[in-house]
Order: C-alpha cells, then sequence, then structure tokens
C-alpha cells in the first residue's frame, strides 16, 4: 500500500497522543496524577496536540476534506466513522479534565473521572484506528491479529516514553516509570518482530487463480490494461524493495524500540539529573521517530489482492 | 446508512465470457465515454497528453497467459465491479457515499457525500473503485444506471453501454438473483464462477471460464485421411468418381 | 417491456435490457432518466476502415456519446475500443488549424499559416505547371482515405500515371492473388459464412478491416461450437480464443497449406463435381516445351478455352453445357499435347516434397497435425454437408433444388500479404478452398457483392506512354496486367511509373506500390519528379520501411542545394510526424465534418448477402479554418481545368464533394452511390443523379444496402439471378460465369516472356526472377530476406501486429486511446529469453542488417519460440500529434520500421531490389530477420533511435494538463 505521510504521521502522532492522554488519565483515576500542575498539564497539552495535529494531518489525505463532517454518520458500520466521532467524543473529556486540573489545581474527584474517561475514549479511538486496517479483508498484513494489540501496545509504550520523558523533565520522573516505559518498548519491539514473522509469510488471503476464476496452473500478467501507472498502481501497488525494508527494518527497530529502550534502563538506572533528562527525551524522539519508520513499513509492506491483476 | 440491505429486490449485474473475449478494449472505451458524461460526470484524465498519463475509468481488461499441463492459453479479463451482496466498500465508508441499492443491488457512490477517503479502494479486493485526483472523490462502475433506466433511450437500448458495444458478444447483463433469468440460467449453463469467492463478498458479476480446449472444440471426430485408391492412384480415383 | 423484434449482433436474452426497465423507487436521489443528447446524427465511423455505423449524440453541439447502429449491415449495433473512443479522436489537440506553408528547413517543422486562397494558389500554380510540361512530375499517393474513385479519376484526368493508394504495401497480394484466382478476395472483397461454417481457419489475422464482421463472427461460431484454428506466430486477441493455435513460422504458411492439399489430394477428399463446374480444372493446358503457346490453354477460334470431354472424346469449350470434363490423363488435339489442369495440380502436389513430414521441421507444424487438421477439414467438408432448402438456377439453366453447402471458411490477411511469397501463399489458400468446394457455399467463404468479378478483372492499367501534356490518361491509372504487353514499361524495359509499380520487378503490382516512391523519387530511379502529393498517409514515420532513411531523403538537397525532391504538398488532418516534411500542408477535417462516400466503386459496406455503401455528413461543423481535402481536390481540379472538373463554361462542374458524390457519373446512370437513385430516389444501382440522394441516405441511417433474394445468395460465381443483377447494377459487364483460375495463365504468360517468347519480354538481368515467381500454379519459396541474410546472424524472425484499440499512428494522440497503450513492448518466448539470458522487463536493441532500435522485453509463452513482435506504430516522435515532450510513445516506445529495409540486400548479381514480392510488389514488412542484443543497464529506460524534437505548428494550443471531458453535460443538464 502507498505509505502517504499524512496517514503515517496521523497513526503516529495520534497513537503516542492518546497514550499519552491514557496515561495520564489512568494516573489521575489512580490518585497518582503527576505532582506539579504545570508537568501534567503539559502533558496534557502535549497529548492534545498530538492527537489534534494527528486528526489534522489525516484530514490532509481526504479528497475533500471540507465535507470531513460527513464521517462522523456511518458508526454502525464503519470504522473510519467510530475512530472519528470516538475521537471528537474523546475531547470532551479531555478538555473537562485538563480544565479542571488547571481551575482546581488538582487531578482528583470529579477531574479524575473525566481524565478516565478520557483514558477510556482514547483507548477506544485507538481501538478504532486499528480496527480500519484490522478489519480491511483484502490485505492481509493488517487483517491480522496482530495489528490490534499492536496499535494499543505502540500507543501505550510512546505515550509512556513521552510521559517519562516529560516527567523527567520536570523532574518528577523515576526509576519505576522509566523502567516500565523500557519494558513496555522491549514488549513493543517483541510484538513488532512477532508481526513482522508473521507478515511475511502471510501472502495474499486470495490467489491469482481464484482472483481471475481460472484454476489450476500459473496465471501470469502479460498485459496490463494501460501503460502507466493508474490509481491502483499508485496506491495499491507500492512496493519496497527487499533490501530496502530490511534496512529500514533494523532503522525502525532500532530507533523505535532498541535506542529507547537502553536510553530508558540509563534513566532509570542512574539518579535523576542531566543524564536521566538527557535520556529520557531522546528515548521519547528517538522512538517516535523509529514508529514512523515502523508505520511507513505498515504501509509500505501491505500487500492487497488487487495486485494479483497486475502480477506485482 | 452504510450498511447494506440484507438483500435486494434484483441482484443486477454482468457475466462476462472468458471464452469469446477477445481483448478488443470496446467495453472499456465505450463505458468510459458513456460514463464520463454520466452519472459520475466527469472522468477525468490528468496529463491526457504526456508521460504519466492516468484517469478514471470504471472498466479495464487485463491479459493474462494461464499455463497448465494441458498448454498455455491467452486470456483476456475484463474487470469492474462485481456489484457484491456483501461490500465492504460499503460498509467501511464514514460518509454514507458508498451504498448498495435496496431495489436492484447496484453499489453506487453519492459523491455529494463522498471525502474522498479512499477507505473503500483499500476494502474493495476486485480494484473496482477508482479516485479522480481532480474532484476528490471515489468513482466506480454504476452498472450504467442512467442507462438501463433511461425513459430518454430507446427501450431496446436500455443495456449497460459496454454490453452494447463489445462486438464478440463477451458480456451479459441482467438479474443474478432470479435463479430463473437467462443470465442465471447462462451462469448454470456455462459453469460461470465468482471472482476470489473466499473472500466472502459474495459477488454478483460472474466469469464464464474459457471451455476446456477438448470439450470446446466440437468432436470432429474425423477419421484419418486413407490413400483414396490403393491401385489406381488418386487419378484413378477421380477417373472413377466422374464417371458415376 | 420491448415490443417486436429485438435488433443488433448483441441480441441474446442475457444481453437485452430488464424486463422491465422503468426506475424502482431507490429514493437516493439518482438521476436515473438524463437525456443523452438534444440531437442525434447516424454517419459513418472513421477510425479505421471497417466503416461501422454509428450513432452521434450531440449536446449544445458537442458530442457527448457515440454508439454503434443497429440497423447497419457492418457492425450491427457494436463498436470497437476505437470507434468508442471516438469523442478523444475528434476534440484532439493534435488537430491542424489552418493551412501551413514551410518557413524554416524541411523537416524542421517551422510553417507559417496561409489563408486557403494562398494556398490554392500554390498549389495550382504549380501543378498547372507541372501539368502542361510533364504531367508524370507528379507523383499523387495516398494512404487509407476511401475516396480512391475520386483520387483516381483525379489523377486520370490530370495525366500523371504516377498514383496510387495505399494499397501496395498493405494487403495488394491478398487483393491480387484473390481477384486473379477466384474474382473476389479475402481483402474486404468476401467473408466467412459466419452464420454456418463449422470449422473455420484464420490464417494471419490480429485485427483486419473487417474488425467488427470478424468478432461478431468469431461470438457467433464459438457460440455454436464450430471450431476455430488460428495459423499465427501469435496467440492475441481472435487468435487467443481460438480452439487450436498452430504456432506457424513467418512465412511458411505456403508449405502447411500445400501439406494439407496434399493430403487431401492423397486421399480423394476434394469437391470433384464443384472443381468440374466451377474451376479451370479441366481446361486443357498446352504442353509444348520450348514453343510460345506452352503452359497457354488450349482455345478455340473463338479464343474460348477448351476441355476434354470424356463422352464425346474430344475437346469442347469449357462452356459447353453439355461438358462431361476429363480431369485427368493427357490428350493430343489437333496434334498438340495437352493436359487438363487438374492432372498438372494433382501432379505437382500428390509429390512427396509437398508431404507433411517434408514441410514439417521448416514450417514449424508437426506432421501429425498437418494431417489431422486435413482429416478434420475433410470431415466437416464433405461428411458435415448442409444443404439450404433453397432452389436456384445456375448459368446454364441448369435448376438446383437445394444449395448444398460445405461448412469449412477461411480467413487470411497481412500474415500472408506481408511476406516477399505472400501472393503464391494466398492462391495457394484459395486453391485450398476451391479444392474443399466451400468458395461462395453456405457455410463457407462467401463474396461480397460486387463481388466475384471474372479473373483477371477488367480495365488495364493506364499510362503507358507515361502522359503528355495537358491530356488526360486514356483510363485509370491503377488496373489488372493480363500479359506483359500491359506492363508499363518502356521498350527497353524500364518502369514508366515512379514507384516501378507494373515494370518487371512488380508486374502485377495492382495497387502501386507506395512504399518506393520516395526512394525513387529521391534516387531519380527512373526520372526525378517535381512535386510529391500525399493524402493521409504518415510516411516519414510507421508507413515507410526504414524510417531514418525515408527521412533523411525527404530533407537530401542535390549539389545545388535544392531539394532532391522538390516539393511536397501533404494533406493530413493531424500534427503527423509526415506534415514537418510538407512545403505546403492542406489541412483536413475529422470523420465527423465532412461527407465522404464509401462507394461501390471503391471500398464499399457490402455484406455477402447483398451489396451497400454509405456516405459520412459533417454531424458537427469545423471550428478551425480547415476544409476537406475532396472538396479540396475537386476545387483544385477545377482551377487547372481538368477535364470533368469543368463544365464547357469553364465553371467548376462540382460546388464540392457532396455534390460530385450526387451528381458524378462514372458512366451514365452509375455514380459514386448506388442507393436512391433517379430523379425519384426509387432506383438502385443504375440512374439518374437524384439531388436529394445525400438527404435519402442521412434519413436511412448514412448506408444503402440491398439484401438479396434468398436464391441469389450463394454461388454467385454461375448463379443467374445473381449474375443478372449484378450486371443491371454494373458490378460486371456481361453476364457470364466466374470461372476459378486455379492454373493462371496470365502467370504463365509472363514466364514464357522471360523464355524469349513474345514482342515484350524481360531485359535479360529479370528473365530468371520472372520464370521463377510466375508460376502459374501456387508453390512455396523462402522469403527473401530469409534466403539474404545470415540466419546464424540474424535467426529471429520480428513482426507487428496492430492493437485492436489502435488506427496505426493515428490513436496515440486519443486521450483514451493512449491510456491503454503508450508504451509497446517486444514479446520474446520465455524459452527463447532464457537461451539468451534476458529476464522481464530488459531492454534490448533489436538489430536487423537494416538499422537497429531499442525496446523494453516482456516474456510471453503464446509465441512461435524464434519469433519476436510488437504492436505496431506504437513509437511516435517527440512532439508530433501534440504530444508532450515526456510522452511514453517517444520514451519508451519505439518503432519497429527503423529496422526494416525498403531495400533487400544485394543479391548474387549484387542487385538491390525493393523488400517486395516479386509479383506484386507487395511490402515485405514481415520478412525481418533480427538478432537481440541486451543493453547495457545505462541504456535501460529509453528507446533509441531519438530524433529530433518537432515544433507544434503554429496556433495548435499546447495540451492541457488535465481533462474534465464531460463534465459540462452535467451542468447542461443542471445538476
Ligand atoms: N485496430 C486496428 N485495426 C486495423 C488497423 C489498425 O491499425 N488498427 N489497420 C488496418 C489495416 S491498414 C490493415 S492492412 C489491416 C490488417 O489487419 P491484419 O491482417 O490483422 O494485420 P496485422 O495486425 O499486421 O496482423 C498480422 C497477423 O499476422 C500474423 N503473422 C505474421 N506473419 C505471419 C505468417 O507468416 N503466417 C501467419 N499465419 N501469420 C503471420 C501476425 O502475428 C498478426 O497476428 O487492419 C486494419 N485494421
Ligand atoms: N512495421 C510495420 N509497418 C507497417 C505495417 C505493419 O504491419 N508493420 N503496416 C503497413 C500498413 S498495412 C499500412 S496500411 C500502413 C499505414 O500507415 P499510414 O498510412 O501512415 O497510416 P496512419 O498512421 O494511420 O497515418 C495516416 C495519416 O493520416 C492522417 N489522418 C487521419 N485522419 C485523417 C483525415 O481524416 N484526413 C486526412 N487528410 N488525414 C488523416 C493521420 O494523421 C496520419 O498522418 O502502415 C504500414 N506500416
Ligand atoms: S467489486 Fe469492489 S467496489 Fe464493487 S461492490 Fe464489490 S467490493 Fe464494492
Ligand atoms: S472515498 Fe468516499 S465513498 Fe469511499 S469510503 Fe471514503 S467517503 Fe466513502
Ligand atoms: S456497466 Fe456501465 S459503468 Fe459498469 S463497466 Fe459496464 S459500461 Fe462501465
Ligand atoms: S468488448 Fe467484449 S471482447 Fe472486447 S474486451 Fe470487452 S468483453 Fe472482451
Ligand atoms: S471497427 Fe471500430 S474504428 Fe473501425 S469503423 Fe468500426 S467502430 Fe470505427
Ligand atoms: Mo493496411
Amino acid at each position: 500500500m502507498h505509505p502517504a505521510y499524512s496517514v503515517i504521521l496521523f497513526t503516529t502522532a495520534t497513537g503516542a497522543g492518546y497514550g499519552l492522554l491514557a496515561l495520564l488519565g489512568l494516573m489521575a483515576l489512580a490518585g497518582m496524577a503527576p505532582p506539579g500542575l504545570w508537568p501534567g498539564l503539559f502533558g496534557l497539552g502535549l497529548a492534545l496536540v498530538l492527537i489534534t495535529g494527528g486528526l489534522l494531518s489525516s484530514a490532509g489525505h481526504l479528497g475533500r476534506p471540507e465535507r470531513a463532517w460527513r464521517a462522523f454518520s456511518q458508526w454502525r458500520s464503519s470504522w473510519l466513522s467510530r475512530e472519528g466521532i470516538s475521537a471528537v467524543a474523546t475531547f470532551v473529556p479531555a478538555g473537562l479534565f485538563g480544565l479542571g486540573w488547571l481551575l482546581t489545581g488538582r487531578a482528583e474527584g470529579w477531574v479524575a473521572l473525566a481524565g478516565a474517561l478520557a483514558a477510556l475514549g482514547a483507548v477506544v479511538t485507538v481501538c478504532c484506528t486499528a480496527m480500519i486496517y484490522a478489519s480491511l479483508t483484502p490485505i492481509a498484513q493488517w487483517r491480522s491479529r496482530f495489528t490490534l494489540p499492536g496499535y494499543l501496545l505502540y500507543a501505550a509504550m510512546s505515550g509512556l516514553t513521552l510521559l517519562n520523558a516529560l516527567l523527567a523533565a520536570s523532574g518528577d520522573g523515576g526509576s519505576v516509570l522509566a523502567g516500565a516505559a523500557a519494558a513496555l518498548t522491549l514488549a513493543g519491539w517483541a510484538w513488532k518482530r512477532a508481526s513482522w514473522r508473521h507478515d511475511d509469510t502471510a501472502g495474499l488471503p486470495a490467489t491469482v487463480n481464484s482472483a481471475t476464476g481460472l484454476p489450476g496452473g500459473r496465471v501470469l500478467s502479460i498485459e496490463w490494461p494501460h501503460s502507466e501507472e493508474n490509481y491502483l498502481l499508485k496506491e495499491m501497488g507500492y512496493r519496497v524493495a527487499r533490501k530496502h525494508r530490511d534496512r529500514l527494518r533494523l532503522i525502525a527497530q532500532f530507533l523505535g524500540f532498541l535506542a529507547p529502550a537502553v536510553l530508558l534502563v540509563l534513566a532509570a538506572l542512574t539518579p535523576a539529573g542531566a543524564v536521566t533528562v538527557g535520556a529520557s527525551l531522546l528515548a521519547a524522539l528517538c522512538q517516535l521517530a523509529g514508529l514512523l519508520v515502523e508505520r511507513w513499513l505498515f504501509f509500505a509492506e501491505a500487500r492487497h489482492t488487487v495486485m494479483l491483476y497486475y502480477g506485482r | 446508512m452504510t450498511c447494506f440491505p440484507a438483500s435486494t429486490d434484483k441482484s443486477l449485474g454482468l457475466v462476462i465470457d472468458l471464452d469469446t473475449c477477445v481483448g478488443c478494449q470496446a467495453c472499456v472505451t465505450s463505458c468510459k465515454e458513456w460514463n464520463t458524461g454520466g452519472h459520475m460526470a466527469p472522468l477525468t484524465d490528468v496529463k491526457p497528453y504526456g508521460g504519466g498519463v492516468d484517469g478514471v475509468w470504471f472498466n479495464r481488461v487485463h491479459t493474462f497467459e494461464h499455463i497448465t499441463q494441458e498448454g498455455g492459453r491467452t486470456v483476456h479479463f475484463p474487470r469492474s465491479c462485481l456489484h457484491c451482496a456483501e461490500p465492504a466498500c460499503v460498509t467501511v465508508c464514514p460518509t454514507g457515499a458508498s451504498y448498495k441499492r435496496a431495489s436492484d443491488g447496484i453499489v453506487l457512490v453519492d459523491e455529494e457525500k463522498c471525502i474522498g477517503c479512499k477507505l473503500c479502494s483499500w476494502a474493495c479486493p476486485y480494484g473496482a473503485r477508482e479516485f479522480d485526483v481532480e474532484i476528490g472523490v471515489m468513482k466506480k462502475c454504476t452498472l450504467c444506471v442512467d442507462r438501463i433506466y433511461n425513459e430518454h433511450i430507446p427501450p431496446e437500448d436500455r443495456v449497460p453501454a459496454c454490453v452494447s458495444a463489445c462486438p464478440t458478444g463477451a458480456r451479459h447483463f441482467g438479474d443474478l438473483g432470479d435463479p430463473a433469468s437467462p443470465i442465471s440460467r447462462l451462469v448454470e449453463e456455462r459453469g460461470g464462477v465468482p471472482l476470489m469467492p473466499e473472500l466472502g463478498y459474495e459477488p454478483t458479476n460472474r466469469y464464464l471460464p474459457p471451455r476446456a480446449r477438448s470439450e470446446r472444440a466440437p468432436t470432429v471426430a474425423a477419421a484419418p485421411l486413407e490413400d483414396a485408391a490403393p491401385e489406381g492412384g488418386f487419378l484413378g480415383w477421380v477417373d472413377r468418381m466422374l464417371s458415376r | 417491456m420491448i415490443t417486436g423484434k429485438v435488433r443488433g449482433a448483441n441480441a441474446a436474452p442475457t444481453q437485452q435490457p430488464l424486463h422491465v426497465s422503468r426506475a424502482p423507487a431507490e429514493g437516493d436521489g439518482v438521476e436515473t432518466s438524463c437525456p443523452v443528447g438534444d440531437s442525434v446524427a447516424k454517419t459513418t465511423c472513421y477510425m479505421c476502415a471497417c466503416r461501422c455505423g454509428i450513432e452521434v449524440h450531440l449536446r449544445d453541439g458537442q458530442i457527448r456519446y457515440i454508439n454503434g447502429n443497429k440497423d447497419h449491415p457492418v457492425n450491427r449495433g457494436v463498436l470497437c475500443g476505437k470507434g468508442s473512443a471516438g469523442i478523444m479522436q475528434h476534440y484532439s489537440p493534435g488537430r491542424l488549424r489552418k493551412p501551413l506553408l514551410r518557413t524554416g528547413p524541411r523537416g524542421s517543422g517551422q510553417f507559417r499559416e496561409i489563408e486557403w486562397e494562398e494556398a490554392l494558389s500554390i498549389a495550382a500554380d504549380r501543378l498547372s505547371r507541372i501539368r502542361s510540361t510533364d504531367p508524370k512530375r507528379l507523383a499523387f499517393f495516398t494512404g487509407r482515405d476511401q475516396s480512391q474513385s475520386l483520387t483516381g479519376w483525379w489523377a486520370s484526368k490530370f495525366g500523371t500515371p504516377n498514383f496510387a493508394a495505399h494499397g501496395g504495401f498493405c494487403s495488394v497480394n491478398m487483393a491480387t492473388a484473390g481477384l486473379y484466382t477466384v474474382g473476389g478476395a479475402f481483402w474486404e472483397f468476401g467473408e466467412p459464412d459466419w452464420d454456418r461454417a463449422k470449422y473455420f481457419l484464420l490464417f494471419g489475422v490480429a485485427e483486419d478491416h473487417d474488425s467488427n464482421p470478424i468478432k461478431i463472427g468469431l461470438g457467433k461460431l464459438k457460440g455454436r461450437g464450430g471450431k476455430f484454428v488460428s495459423i499465427n506466430p501469435c496467440r492475441t486477441g481472435y487468435n487467443a480464443i481460438a480452439d487450436e493455435w498452430i504456432a506457424i513460422r513467418p512465412g511458411t504458411d505456403g508449405l502447411f497449406v500445400l501439406a494439407l492439399i496434399h493430403e487431401l489430394l492423397r486421399a480423394g477428399r476434394v469437391d470433384i463435381d464443384y472443381l468440374a463446374r466451377f474451376t479451370n480444372a479441366p481446361v486443357l493446358v498446352v504442353k509444348a516445351p520450348g514453343e510460345a503457346d506452352d503452359g497457354l490453354f488450349l482455345r478455340d477460334a473463338e479464343g474460348s478455352p477448351l476441355a476434354w470431354d470424356r463422352l464425346r472424346a474430344r475437346a469442347v469449350p469449357l462452356d459447353d453445357p453439355e461438358l462431361a470434363p476429363a480431369l485427368t490423363g493427357a490428350f493430343t488435339v489437333e496434334g498438340r499435347a495437352c493436359v487438363p489442369v487438374f492432372q498438372l495440380l494433382a501432379e505437382r502436389y500428390l509429390d512427396a516434397s509437398h508431404g507433411p513430414e517434408a514441410v514439417a521441421e521448416r514450417c514449424g507444424v508437426p506432421a501429425e497435425v498437418i494431417r489431422r487438421i486435413a482429416a478434420e477439414l475433410a470431415h466437416v467438408a464433405f461428411d458435415e454437408a448442409i444443404e439450404l432448402p433453397v432452389p436456384w438456377t445456375d448459368l446454364q439453366g441448369r435448376r438446383h433444388e437445394t444449395m448444398r453447402g460445405r461448412p469449412v471458411a477461411m480467413h487470411a490477411m497481412r500474415g500472408i500479404s506481408a511476406h516477399s511469397n505472400g501472393f503464391q501463399t494466398c492462391r495457394a489458400i484459395h486453391l485450398l478452398q476451391v479444392l474443399l468446394g466451400t468458395v461462395d457455399v453456405p457455410g463457407g467463404w462467401r463474396f461480397k457483392p460486387p463481388f466475384p468479378k471474372p479473373p483477371p478483372p477488367g480495365p488495364k492499367p493506364a499510362g503507358k506512354d507515361g502522359g503528355r501534356p495537358d491530356t488526360p490518361l486514356a483510363g485509370m491509372p491503377l488496373g489488372f496486367v493480363h500479359a506483359p504487353e500491359d506492363l508499363l514499361v518502356d521498350g527497353e524495359g524500364n518502369p514508366v511509373r515512379i514507384d516501378k509499380a507494373y515494370s518487371w520487378e512488380a508486374p502485377l503490382a495492382s495497387h502501386g506500390m507506395m512504399h518506393m516512391v520516395i526512394r525513387n523519387a529521391w534516387a531519380g530511379d527512373p526520372y526525378p519528379i517535381d512535386t510529391l502529393m500525399m493524402y493521409m498517409a504518415n510516411m516519414a514515420w510507421n508507413s515507410s520501411m526504414n524510417t531514418d532513411e525515408t527521412m533523411t531523403m525527404l530533407t537530401d538537397t542535390d549539389e545545388e542545394g535544392n531539394y532532391r525532391i522538390p516539393y511536397i504538398i501533404y494533406a493530413d488532418a493531424y500534427a503527423s510526424e509526415t506534415v514537418a516534411y510538407a512545403d505546403l500542408v492542406l489541412p483536413d477535417t475529422t470523420y465527423l465534418e465532412r461527407h465522404d462516400c464509401i462507394s461501390l466503386l471503391d471500398r464499399p459496406i457490402s455484406h455477402a448477402d447483398g451489396p451497400g455503401d454509405a456516405i459520412r455528413h459533417p454531424v458537427v461543423p469545423p471550428d478551425r479554418d480547415v476544409r476537406p481535402f475532396q472538396s479540396v481536390l475537386i476545387e483544385l481540379g477545377a482551377r487547372l481545368g481538368l477535364p470533368g472538373f469543368v463544365n464547357e463554361d469553364g465553371g467548376a462542374t462540382y460546388r464540392d464533394y457532396a455534390d460530385y458524390i450526387v451528381n458524378h457519373e462514372r458512366t451514365p446512370g452509375i455514380g459514386p452511390l448506388a442507393g436512391w437513385r433517379g430523379e425519384d430516389g426509387e432506383a438502385i444501382g443504375r440512374g439518374a443523379p437524384n439531388p436529394s440522394q445525400l438527404e435519402r441516405y442521412i434519413a436511412h441511417g448514412g448506408f444503402w444496402h440491398h439484401t438479396l433474394d434468398a436464391d441469389q445468395r450463394f454461388y454467385k460465381m454461375a448463379n443467374r439471378a445473381y449474375l443478372d443483377f449484378a450486371q443491371q447494377m454494373g458490378f460486371v459487364p456481361k453476364v457470364e460465369p466466374v470461372v476459378f483460375q486455379l492454373y493462371s495463365e496470365p502467370l504463365q504468360r509472363f514466364r514464357l516472356a522471360a523464355r524469349g517468347h513474345g514482342a515484350v519480354q524481360p531485359p535479360e538481368s529479370e528473365r530468371a526472377r520472372i520464370e521463377a515467381h510466375m508460376d502459374p500454379l501456387p508453390f512455396w519459396y523462402p522469403p527473401f530476406e530469409q534466403t539474404l541474410v545470415d540466419d546464424r546472424e540474424f535467426p529471429l524472425a520480428a513482426i507487428t501486429q496492430r492493437p485492436m484499440h489502435m488506427y496505426h499512428s493515428w490513436g496515440s494522440q486519443n486521450a483514451w486511446l493512449r491510456q491503454i497503450t503508450s508504451q509497446n513492448r517486444l514479446f520474446v518466448h520465455r524459452d527463447l529469453a532464457a537461451e539468451l539470458g534476458l529476464v522481464d522487463d530488459d531492454w534490448v536493441w533489436i538489430e536487423s542488417v537494416n538499422g537497429q532500435v531499442k525496446g523494453q522485453i516482456r516474456l510471453v509463452d503464446g509465441v512461435e519460440r524464434n519469433t519476436v513482435w510488437t504492436w505496431n506504430a506504437i513509437g511516435k516522435r517527440r512532439g508530433a500529434w501534440g504530444l508532450k515532450d515526456d510522452a511514453g510513445e517517444s520514451n519508451r516506445g519505439f518503432l519497429l520500421n527503423h529496422a526494416i529495409g525498403d531495400l533487400l540486400p544485394p543479391d548474387v548479381a549484387g542487385k538491390r531490389y525493393s523488400n517486395s514480392d516479386p509479383v506484386t510488389g507487395q511490402a515485405a514488412w514481415f520478412d525481418l530477420r533480427v538478432r537481440l542484443r541486451r543493453c547495457a543497464p545505462a541504456e535501460f529506460g529509453f528507446t533509441q533511435p531519438a530524433f529530433e524534437r518537432l515544433p507544434l505548428p503554429p496556433s495548435i494550443p499546447p495540451a492541457p494538463q488535465t481533462l474534465s471531458f464531460g463534465a459540462q453535460f452535467r451542468k447542461a443538464f443542471g445538476r
């Protein structure tokens, strides 16, 4: 599939944003909201910026963005519609959460409750995003048991790494947080590798024989219906060279998982100070960059059944 | 609502005979010509006279070689919307722009609602949807909904443009939901198949497979040729023929 | 609900509208009943020579939609891929807009626009000077314009013998072989009986002129379960749906066919009665080696050929109604030894050298396949014979209660034609048909009126004297040679015509040799010319052999710096490659803007069931300063004062082409159109001009078609009712039998000349070639290029095929068609590629003795292993056709013609003949031998040779970036 930057940015940014939002909400519910007002609010702000930015970027993918509001209507069948509604709905508790926190100075009581609802919204939204892909039958790499947990896991992971960086920067971090982020990062890594293993063998959910109704033997594409690339080839026919893919996978693993994990462990092991702060910030930046690469591959490596007709 | 109807009054669709399709592209251009001024007008072309030319088409013809133990065969393969009974292109649509008609089963896009998110094209395994980059909306085969019921067209011409143009008569049209309809009987007779049935879209259109060579070649039960007349040879035989 | 008969080709129950075609109440707001347009004009398509009937729907003066006319006898409502893209052809941005006068060097494409008056006076001045001095210095050659009866007549009145249309490079082998053998031809003059054939052989056809009828027919044949056998090195298109594909080696069909004949003769499975009745099989051939009549027919005092009567034991005229012919044996008549044609024929083909085993290897068809096909042919022809319960009467007055049919049909075209042995190969196919008794019988291959005509047909070529100042030719420049005396050669045997047609190098060049004009004019051989006038032929690109050299010849200058071809006038409708080489460009209209006439005098739209003709009429007015070329030619004729074009008072006889179509009479009562003649419009065929004839045609959908009575539809070669009708219509001069010429006496006359007999004899150097190739019985010889080029060096055959959705070069400016193919590949067999170390998508040099061209390959299975092929004429010159510089056509598509030669390599005597059939002069495009060389990776991705970019002619707007054709109709409908 064509790795459109708007969509890559959208899923990565909203993932991290919702992860962060959910963590803040859950912490508030558990009475463990970051102690200072500003770190918390800053975190919430960052989450909302990531979410909003991501959503706006997704609109960049639309042919008619001015009609985007129509996307809320089909919640009964469409995961994209559900995602839109859920994303918008989540802004309500998230806004109350932030507002309450700002006004009351504390994340307790109804504010915490709003936080918890925001967290719920975040989880639901990420699930919907994942399901947009996980429900697409023609793409085996997406319609897999790895997709939904993966999206949740990377959202939680990147959210936590961000939170850790934020709190470390404001001096409120700690080894537990960094350690947890490192652990999630490693879990994410394992999941990614497992997904790739699955994807590499998943192939396509149909064969060129069933696609053409010509049973048995080999069916080879001799001529396309058009000499130049058309929409289908541009959108669904993206191919990433194996060599290129292997290199990108290494980069994604290094930036998205290995380097952040090492940095986070370093942050967990060193006493609070410049090293912890630096390592935590770097881990977050690194991970986001890595996830962008991971997401690029998520699209670029996905194979669509329509390419059976094109012999690609 | 983008949920598709549980059942439709009719299941209109096309049947394409791979045994007679010569790949002439008539269905392709007649479709383009009709539809670029029809319900989904226009079917935009980008860089029409330059490199990288690309345009919106509802019907495209591929050429394959099918190589089996029995030998090789070249197969021309027209591909357009199959007007599925379980069309995920409809359910994924967030706006309701993509819908399946309850009356005749035709799957359409309401351009006024479409936001151009392209999700339906991802959901269609058959590549039947094409995005119009100029207008920013998704387009697809309408089964010539603006021909088959068109009161301004003489009754006998109310068939899809591709069906009426096809010079080999390889394209057929009708109600595949009615087992007694001529088209259903044709499918039955010729063992018409759905494409990618394993994906569960339950396409309405059917493809008639190329007939197996042995069945297809009429049994020319020709006995090997013997020498005309062992003695006297051929010329002697001629004489006898003439003296009859 | 439909009531009444369903019309058209697609009328199966599964191709009809819904039982109730009222829109259901879906409530989704879809407008299901938009008016299509505000008017419909019925005319004739011209995106190829098939001439289908179309209905052009117009909305606010613009074309909304084009569909097939269901009543039209050619296409019966269907259309092809091109015809359905007519809108884009008409609105092409590459259309010429105004007359152009060259300003830069020839070939640079620099012009200035001029007014029509200036253009016409430049042309008229020049032509008038030529006409009053030496009219042959005008060479007038036209492409596939379908107005040859006008253009040829014009040339004749001008007085130049140097006229021809494109047939010489196209399919003259088919036309001539057919016309000299059966009096009709595959080439548009006949068609398989699609409704009754059970077995169908298709030789070397990818698309052909009869595009839609063939497709409709194949659909019918397959629907009935008939067997379709394709003989073709490539398995594409029609051939892809054949029940059996015979991957013949290019140029070897003659071997295959003669081996089938061998088998049928061996088994006595030939239609003896048919041969005796309708052919010259019984005719006695003189056996007198060394004498002047050796091999000629034995004739009586009246000149009638004689046959041996078995019962009366004497020679009697072939047309003797009581004849009981002997087909075999040897006889002596008045002291002369003679044998029946059939005896000669049987002796030749029964020889083991024609046996399946002897040819299998060479033509690539296993002997058992040849034997099986022969057996199948015999079985279907004889054991599955059909009988139509239609009584008919033959020319001898015998009544037959039924029409016996042999349901084996054949069709052949350029795969046979475009080889230097194509004439004789095509004769072999006709021989096969006739032996099986399948010509013009139910289920067989049928004549389309005005054919058959007695072979060889009528008038001989005029212009033997080379043309005299201010004097018309005595007849038409093109015709049919019956004997050496008819050749257009001077006393020394040198060609009279610039293209050397009807010379010893191409005696039966019935269509001229357009592919040689530019070379000969450039070389001044046989003489220099002044002006080359061309119409609708892209000679500086895809219709010349060796394009590169042709372009050079067009711009070459002599010592004084004058162009060797001093002046070039060209009429085209579009900015083709050739436009750049003209000094004066006369811009034509598109097919929807003018009158045209698809005439029985020319290439009509007849059906085997009856004659037909058609018109085009302007359905949209030109939005540019262009004029129909035919009208321009008529005006030039008047300005030059050509007889027939001016009245006694010196005024123009015809206002324009429309006026000519209605009022011109070729012979009294016979004009361009056969329908609605006579003052009241009630006559057909013959009758006074009808002033409202065009209106009648328009009202009738643009065509006229007459359906023959049931008893006239078959056995037209001997059917009294038909031949009476044909005579009334002027198709044949008199009612006489059409006798199939299995043995061709005209050819033997040339052999005799080569042996030193007769008044007109070939020069010494040509004798052996004439002797060898003018064989009166079909035979096979290897195509010239195969014998003159080293097989080890150039081991592969290279051919082209027409893509069904493109018409030669002119389809590429069509925004829709070019999306389908803007780059052609070279198709290579997988096994061959493996042997050569090539993989899919590689770029290769295709090298021949003539040149080389670079293209990208595609591996396939469905091609003869040692043949490579590509789609014809996709490659374009940069800048032509209004295409942008980055267009695939000029960057990645390639033109195989760069590797094809118009001359053969030198023969043993060092002479370079034209790369043509030695009998007809047909260009031998498909004899090409090549080798493939993989390109270095740096050479991947772009074609070569590349030529300097052509600028757009003045005032042609640059092509748009996007095209939203159709959006306007949506607004128009107020949606
Ligand atoms: N769509 C379309 N239609 C056209 C045209 C066009 O450009 N486009 N052009 C028109 C014109 S001008 C013409 S002349 C006709 C020609 O129409 P066709 O006769 O169909 O001409 P080609 O496409 O050249 O096809 C020649 C066929 O012969 C095969 N062939 C080559 N060599 C041999 C051989 O030695 N033996 C056998 N058995 N087969 C061989 C080739 O593989 C190919 O399939 O088409 C007319 N119709
Ligand atoms: N390699 C290879 N070469 C071949 C062949 C092959 O099989 N292989 N086939 C040969 C054969 S059979 C043929 S017939 C030739 C065909 O070759 P051409 O005769 O050159 O045919 P086109 O490319 O169609 O070009 C004809 C010209 O007519 C112009 N034209 C189109 N419409 C109109 C009109 O309405 N009015 C006027 N005045 N001009 C118009 C076009 O713009 C174009 O310049 O190609 C030959 N060349
Ligand atoms: S073919 Fe594709 S676009 Fe058409 S109904 Fe089925 S899924 Fe939808
Ligand atoms: S592109 Fe349009 S029709 Fe397709 S899913 Fe999106 S909104 Fe629906
Ligand atoms: S039914 Fe109509 S829209 Fe669909 S492919 Fe045929 S012509 Fe095109
Ligand atoms: S029009 Fe008919 S024969 Fe031609 S490509 Fe389409 S289905 Fe095949
Ligand atoms: S075959 Fe096609 S292009 Fe040729 S006349 Fe018919 S419709 Fe037109
Ligand atoms: Mo041709």
